[in-house]
């Protein structure tokens, strides 16, 4: 077709070349440029028209034939300016924003000294991600927390995925990796609430969650996967009101150190061990003027996974534990604790987990208090984005009466397709 | 700005100069391992992450992963965000510049596939888990094993350019023995063109389209979403208003609700594999569709 065209137009334009020739035979010298430079122009207009044509026809060819996939990560082609305004919008973060909706029933615990019970409904938190990569040699994750009554860092980072040495180096405020659960966002947490050694140990739902610098190495072995990371934090991390580590000067960094093993048991069995330490400065001595007082943390973890493959979505156990012990220096001595909680999920159908928990912890300020509480969780997803949650939690606190209470959460997700915790 | 490009430098210099061995191939699934095993035969070895009988859309991002994806040379990705929920962390952590998406040792197979489905329009997730880039299932069509091939191909002869030779006569190969067994594969399914079939997620459609089957329904309401009562009864009414004879269920569903279909319609419920290494039989993508054809076309013919 385009070939016909062109033919045709070749041979219009030698015919007119031709006509034009014999015509200036007959004129004048003048007259014949005249006639030359016109006729130039009028080829030049004529090609210039017949090679948009074509392209066009290219075009058209192109998105009418067979419905290829148009390769995503291919440049806009220079023609198609319209649509290359909208793809500007392809660098944008991937973004999403998680609602945790959390409420409480039962009796409340005003008796129960040093304690903060659950107010009846609360938007307990909504979390807002941002993701992307940044260059060739980097990428960078954002999670902005915005509580009822102010917004929060929860963590933000750069993550440098290809440094030498096989160094996985992240740069920012970050979550610590001391244990599991300190790590965890709220809406992967397999229950409501975190257990009551992370509330008294570790800094409760803030936890070790400080600016920083880690770095993580695999040690080569050839038999298990192992991690080592180590980290180094300003020193602030804990809640305002009852921070675990304190700083009042420079260089009372803290420092976190973990070690991870992991293992395939079976195709469908895996168990995931830990070790972590980690030492800060505390507050205790603050009013008697001292600032030299440390917290020391050591813990250890234990995940065993069960998945059977072929019926990945409906059914899966997990069971989980942590101990962790804490040494903490105060003016009128040392405070030597521990805590742990065992743990247990399964799901029994497509939607459906069933969860049960044992935790028991000491009170880092004073390890004489101890408070143990058990609690059964029953969670359903209407869909891989939102859950709904419910869990008894029974408590017997140090002081005070025993507290029954029964919480209940929704859990919502909009945006980006996040990955599934592992 | 003399940082970056020191930076650079050292990265360039600390990068590991590339073996010349077998290259070391990562696939995502088991249908684009076998793929790459044709195409690449003893110049490379080839390892998969999903099994062929696990639902390829929650597959667990285990660290023993990381370790396979930390020594790969190559990772080839079905794409259109079916590994979503799992692959990225498993790259990130990986601590291998060669397969970060972007990078040269990270292949989307999907880029010169046949995808169908892509969605037009507003697409929210009220209709489930949808995928805005199509349907990625899209492996299931020998026309895209091909296409699939060349991708594969290409690139490893871009990361092997001395063995471009080898690997463009396996490719030819590769097409020719699938031409031939295409050719089969469609005397087989010509009589059954038009035939009204159910399958229980949207992982058949390619397959559908080349041999002409009519997909009429899905087990499941949306796409991610388990079967519902009334949805299970208006599809049931819909199979005897059509006349629908056929249940494809995939190896890692429930068959509770398909069999009470079956039951309840006279339908036959059939276990197809989408995938290789979905039954024992299908060890490679040419058993895949001798073993989903025969299946077809033995319940046809009763």
């Amino acid at each position: 077709m385009v070939f016909r065209f062109r033919d045709a137009a070749c041979a219009f334009l030698i015919a007119l070349l031709s006509v034009a020739s014999a015509h200036a035979q007959s004129a004048t010298q003048a007259d014949a440029q005249a006639l030359r430079a016109s006729i130039e122009e009028l080829k030049k207009d004529f090609d210039q028209r017949l090679a948009a044509l074509e392209a066009r026809l290219a075009a058209v060819e192109k998105s009418g034939g067979p419905a290829t996939a148009a390769p995503a990560a291919e440049p806009p082609s220079a023609a198609a300016t319209g649509a290359s305004v909208t793809n500007a919008k392809v660098f944008n973060p991937d973004m999403a924003v998680i609602g945790d909706f959390l409420g409480a029933l039962g009796r409340t615990t005003p008796a129960n000294v040093g304690v903060t019970p659950d107010p009846l409904l609360q938007m307990h938190e909504s979390e807002a991600a941002f993701q992307a990569v940044v260059d060739p040699y980097a990428r960078a994750d954002f999670f902005i927390s915005f509580g009822e009554h102010g917004v929060d860092l929860e963590e933000g980072f750069i993550t440098l995925t290809e440094l030498p040495g096989g160094l996985l180096t992240k740069v920012g405020k970050m979550r610590a990796a001391f244990g599991k659960v300190n790590s965890l966002h709220n809406h992967v947490l397999p229950w409501a609430d975190r257990p009551l050694v992370i509330s008294n140990l570790v800094g409760g739902e803030d936890g070790i969650n400080d600016a920083g610098i880690s770095v993580a190495r695999l040690i080569p072995n050839p038999w298990l996967f192992l991690e080592a990371t180590g980290q180094v934090f300003r020193g602030d991390s804990g809640p305002d009101e009852d921070p675990l580590f304190r700083t009042s000067r420079r260089g009372q960094a803290s420092y976190v150190g973990h070690l991870r093993a992991y293992q395939d048991l079976s195709e469908s069995t895996n168990i995931d061990l830990g070790a972590s330490v980690s030492r800060g400065y505390n507050a205790s001595g603050v009013a008697q003027d001292i600032d030299d007082l440390t917290t020391r943390l050591i813990g250890v973890d234990a995940t065993l996974r069960w998945k059977p493959l072929q019926r990945s979505i409906y059914h899966s156990f997990v069971a989980r534990s942590e101990v962790i012990w804490s040494r903490r220096e105060q003016p009128f001595g040392t405070q030597s604790g521990s805590g742990f909680y065992v743990s247990g999920d399964y799901q029994f159908a497509r939607r459906w987990f069933a969860g049960v928990r044992f935790d028991g912890s000491d009170r880092a300020a004073d390890a004489a208090l101890r408070d143990t509480g058990g609690s059964a969780i029953l969670t359903y997803w209407p869909s891989e984005f939102s859950q709904v949650r419910a869990q008894y939690r029974r408590t017997n606190y140090a002081i005070g009466p025993a507290a029954n209470e029964f919480l209940f959460q929704f859990q919502f997700s909009i945006g980006a397709h996040g990955a599934h915790p592992f | 700005m003399k940082h970056t490009a020191l930076m650079a430098a050292w990265l360039a210099l600390a990068a590991p100069a590339s073996a010349q061995g077998k290259l070391n191939v990562m696939a995502t699934t088991e249908d684009l391992a076998s793929i790459a095993r044709e195409v690449g035969g003893d110049r490379v070895t080839v390892d998969a992450i999903a099994k062929g009988y696990q639902d390829p859309h929650f597959v667990e991002a285990k660290p023993s992963f990381i370790l396979k994806l930390q020594k790969a040379d190559l990772l080839i990705a079905v794409g259109r965000e079916l590994e979503i929920g799992w692959l990225p962390p498993l790259v990130q952590q990986s601590r291998n510049g060669k397969i970060q998406p972007g990078a040269e040792g990270y292949l989307d197979a999907s880029l010169d596939a046949l995808i169908l489905e892509i969605p037009s329009g507003q697409i929210t997730r009220a209709m489930g888990d949808v995928h805005p880039l199509g349907n990625p299932h899209y492996w299931i069509d020998p026309e895209n094993g091909k296409r699939i091939g060349k991708e594969i191909a290409g690139k490893l002869s871009q990361l092997r350019p001395g063995d471009k030779a080898t690997f463009d006569q396996r490719l030819a190969d590769f097409i020719m023995r699938l031409d031939a067994a295409e050719k089969r594969w469609a005397a087989l399914m010509a009589p059954y063109k038009g035939t009204k079939v159910v399958t229980y997620h949207r992982s058949f459609p390619n397959f559908a389209e080349r041999y002409g089957l009519q997909v009429i329904g899905y087990v499941e309401p949306r796409p991610g979403i388990p079967p519902t009562p009334q949805h299970t009864l208006d599809l049931m009414n819909e199979m005897k208003r059509q006349n629908v004879k056929l249940v494809l269920v995939e190896p890692y569903f429930d068959l509770k609700t398909p069999n009470a279909i079956g039951r309840e319609t006279g339908a036959h419920v059939l276990v197809m594999p989408p995938s290789v290494g979905g039954v024992k039989e299908v060890t490679d993508y040419f058993k895949l569709f001798d073993y989903d054809i025969n299946l077809f076309v033995d319940a046809m013919k009763k």
